[in-house]
């Protein structure tokens, strides 16, 4: 938001209203796509709201959805405050979960008290390095982080296809199922919901916001990584070393994204498959939504939470197939952007930024 | 091994590299005009696809690739639009259209054929020997073509300088925006070639997510080539050889090395080459910077 806000409260009501706005123009442009196309939308979006809202099972999946939306949402976030784009998400969180299914497949003969936790952080450290190479990459010798992600992307996945083909001598993997062994009873994240899926990956999702607004917000730690984002020049004055926050806001984006994938693997499917969830570009979406803010990823992800949940029953009763909400996550992002930069534009920032009080 | 090494392995090299170095030509004018563009991805899959639904539509391959290219074209457009006009965060924007592109075409797969998952089959364009598709001569005599449009002619030196120095380019009368939107949706086009050579040249029909990461394998090879014609097509061979070894690897018994690890050799040379240890690698100045500062 522009200095020009008369004032803090309206700010706020900006800064939620903009995103509301963003959603609903691509709710509207994803209706005409069905309109043209010859289905009914309004049924459809029904169908998707039954879908993700109607009864116990139906509110587990949505938040089955938004546990690694939130944790991929928190790791978009975390690199875009200090002024990095970490489109490596998917990667890292891949190697989370290959990571986690392979200490979770272990028997180490461990209690559930040390075999759980040792498999989260196994699967927090592979994303945490994974994404720190990016950072470093960056910060010694100048390589634009857009281009190694992508790059550790393709390797990650090549990485993990090479464990479970040929490591099956030396760990816990399953060729024929492409996935890494079950993981034991000992490392399962507990349902939090009985009778449905819902395991206790929503829980640290959540838990991860609070303490990542606490970390970015309130500790002088996220001043630094803030003050690196807007001005590298501002912080090199007040010297702070902005190499090392590169390095480490990156490898805090991973090891969140690393999460994601021990939630997926301990927690959803009980082992790590080697076809990549996806998840890595619409939590890109889920950041931008949330304003890279850690309190307001926790709605955001919901919201594509719902859209990814409701998507199937959609397809079942409407008929819609279940990928346009690909489109929609994608118009989201073109709208976000797009009152953003109505913001920027002096003609039309009255147009977007409307005088709630003075 | 003394048979690995066919006349088989060097067409399956060319046959990869084809929609490979048509899409690193457009990223090479894109970004050397000043706008990252990661869309290519999508744009090649819009490509891929509306040259199969073309075909569908009008009965004719060429009128296929002319409605897939132009298509592409559109997409990059909106590209165009939020990047240039907009001046929206331009990896934003391209993340936008590879979702939109991903999500409308495994839409209209539905609509159009109902059916998941794959197009109907349609007619594809003409072949010059078995493996050869006509267009797969095409992309390689572009790569001088671009190369000449961009350092030898006025056109081509007024669009670099875009992407230079936009704030100088501006200054001497050059109209920044306007070379950027051509040279974005110059970029779109030559994905599209890249998308419908996979669908109507390679194959006869769409599938779901069919350039599977070829658009940002392309946007390597501009890099690795260090944003030159002739140097995206060295990259684009590069990685082109690299699946046609893991494909024939596949085939043959006791091959020493694990294919995922040749695929992934590619991946870890770009990374080497992105980091300058190995030569210098210089984007052109102006990459992602608009004209006038806000």
């Amino acid at each position: 938001m522009s200095s020009a806000s008369p004032s803090k409260r309206s700010g706020i009501a900006l800064k939620i209203l903009g995103p509301i706005l963003a959603v609903l123009a691509a709710l509207l442009v994803g209706a005409v796509i069905m309109l043209f196309s010859g289905q009914d939308p309004i049924a459809a979006y029904r169908a998707l709201l039954n879908g993700a809202f109607n009864g116990r099972r139906a509110i587990a999946e949505t938040l089955i959805y938004t546990a690694p939306l939130m944790l991929g949402g928190l790791a978009f976030a975390v690199a875009y405050r200090a002024s990095l784009f970490n489109i490596g998400i998917e990667g890292q969180l891949v190697i989370g979960g290959l990571a986690a299914g392979l200490v979770g497949a272990s028997d180490l003969g461990l209690p559930t008290a040390l075999h759980l936790p040792l498999a989260v952080i196994a699967a927090a450290i592979a994303g945490g390095v994974w994404g720190a190479i990016p950072g470093a990459l960056r910060a010694f010798t100048g390589a634009h982080e857009v281009i190694t992600t992508i790059m550790l992307n393709y390797l990650a996945y090549r990485l993990i296809n090479f464990t479970i083909q040929s490591l099956g001598d030396w760990l816990p993997v399953d060729s024929q199922f492409q996935a890494t062994e079950r993981v034991l009873p000992s490392a399962e994240l507990p349902i939090v919901l009985e009778g449905t899926r819902l395991h206790a990956g929503i829980i640290v999702a959540v838990v991860c916001a609070i303490a990542l607004w606490y970390l970015l917000f309130r500790t002088s730690f996220g001043f630094k990584v803030r003050t690196v984002g807007l001005s590298r020049g501002a912080a090199n004055y007040s010297g702070i070393s902005w190499r090392t926050i590169f390095v480490l806001a990156m490898a805090i984006s991973g090891l969140l994204a690393g999460l994601a994938g021990a939630g997926e693997a301990l927690g959803l499917q009980g082992r790590h498959y080697a076809i990549p969830p996806g998840y890595g570009f619409t939590a890109i979406a889920v950041g931008l939504v949330g304003r890279n803010h850690p309190i307001a990823i926790i709605p955001a992800a919901l919201l594509f939470g719902v859209l990814n949940a409701g998507a199937l029953a959609m397809q079942d009763e409407a008929g819609v197939s279940s990928e346009i909400v690909l489109v929609l996550q994608g118009l989201v992002i073109l709208a976000v952007a797009a009152f953003a930069a109505a913001n920027r534009i002096p003609g039309l920032r009255r147009l977007a930024t409307p005088r709630m009080s003075t | 091994m003394s048979d690995f090494f066919t006349l088989a392995l060097v067409t399956a090299t060319l046959r990869l590299t084809t929609p490979l170095l048509f899409t690193a030509l457009g990223g090479v004018i894109s970004e050397r005009a000043g706008i990252i563009n990661i869309a290519l991805e999508g744009l090649m899959l819009t490509g891929a696809f509306f040259a199969v639904a073309g075909t569908w539509w009008t009965g004719s391959p060429w009128l296929g690739l002319l409605i897939g290219v132009l298509s592409a074209g559109v997409a990059a457009s909106i590209h165009a639009y939020w990047s240039i006009t907009l001046r929206a965060n331009q990896i934003v924007a391209g993340t936008a259209v590879n979702l939109i592109a991903a999500g409308l075409t495994a839409f209209m797969i539905q609509r159009i054929w109902n059916q998941t998952g794959a197009s109907e089959s349609v007619t594809r364009l003409p072949s010059l020997a078995t493996g050869i598709n006509i267009l797969l001569p095409v992309a390689f005599l572009l790569v001088p073509i671009v190369s000449f449009f961009l350092f030898r002619t006025k056109h081509g030196l007024h669009l670099q300088s875009s992407g230079e120095h936009p704030q100088a380019a501006e200054s001497v009368g050059i109209d920044v925006t306007r070379n950027r939107y051509i040279a974005v949706i110059a970029s779109g086009m030559l994905a599209g070639f890249g998308g419908a050579f996979l669908s109507i040249g390679d194959l006869s029909y769409f599938t779901l997510d069919m350039t599977a990461g070829r658009g940002f394998i392309a946007l390597a090879a501009v890099i690795f080539g260090g944003w030159t014609p002739f140097g995206a097509m060295l990259a684009s061979l590069l990685f082109g050889a690299a699946q046609a070894v893991q494909i024939q690897a596949q085939a043959t018994a006791d091959f020493p090395i694990s294919t995922d690890l040749l695929l992934a050799f590619p991946y870890v040379l770009t990374l080497i080459a992105v980091t300058g240890l190995v030569r210098s690698s210089n984007p052109p100045a102006g990459l992602g910077q608009h004209p006038t500062s806000h």
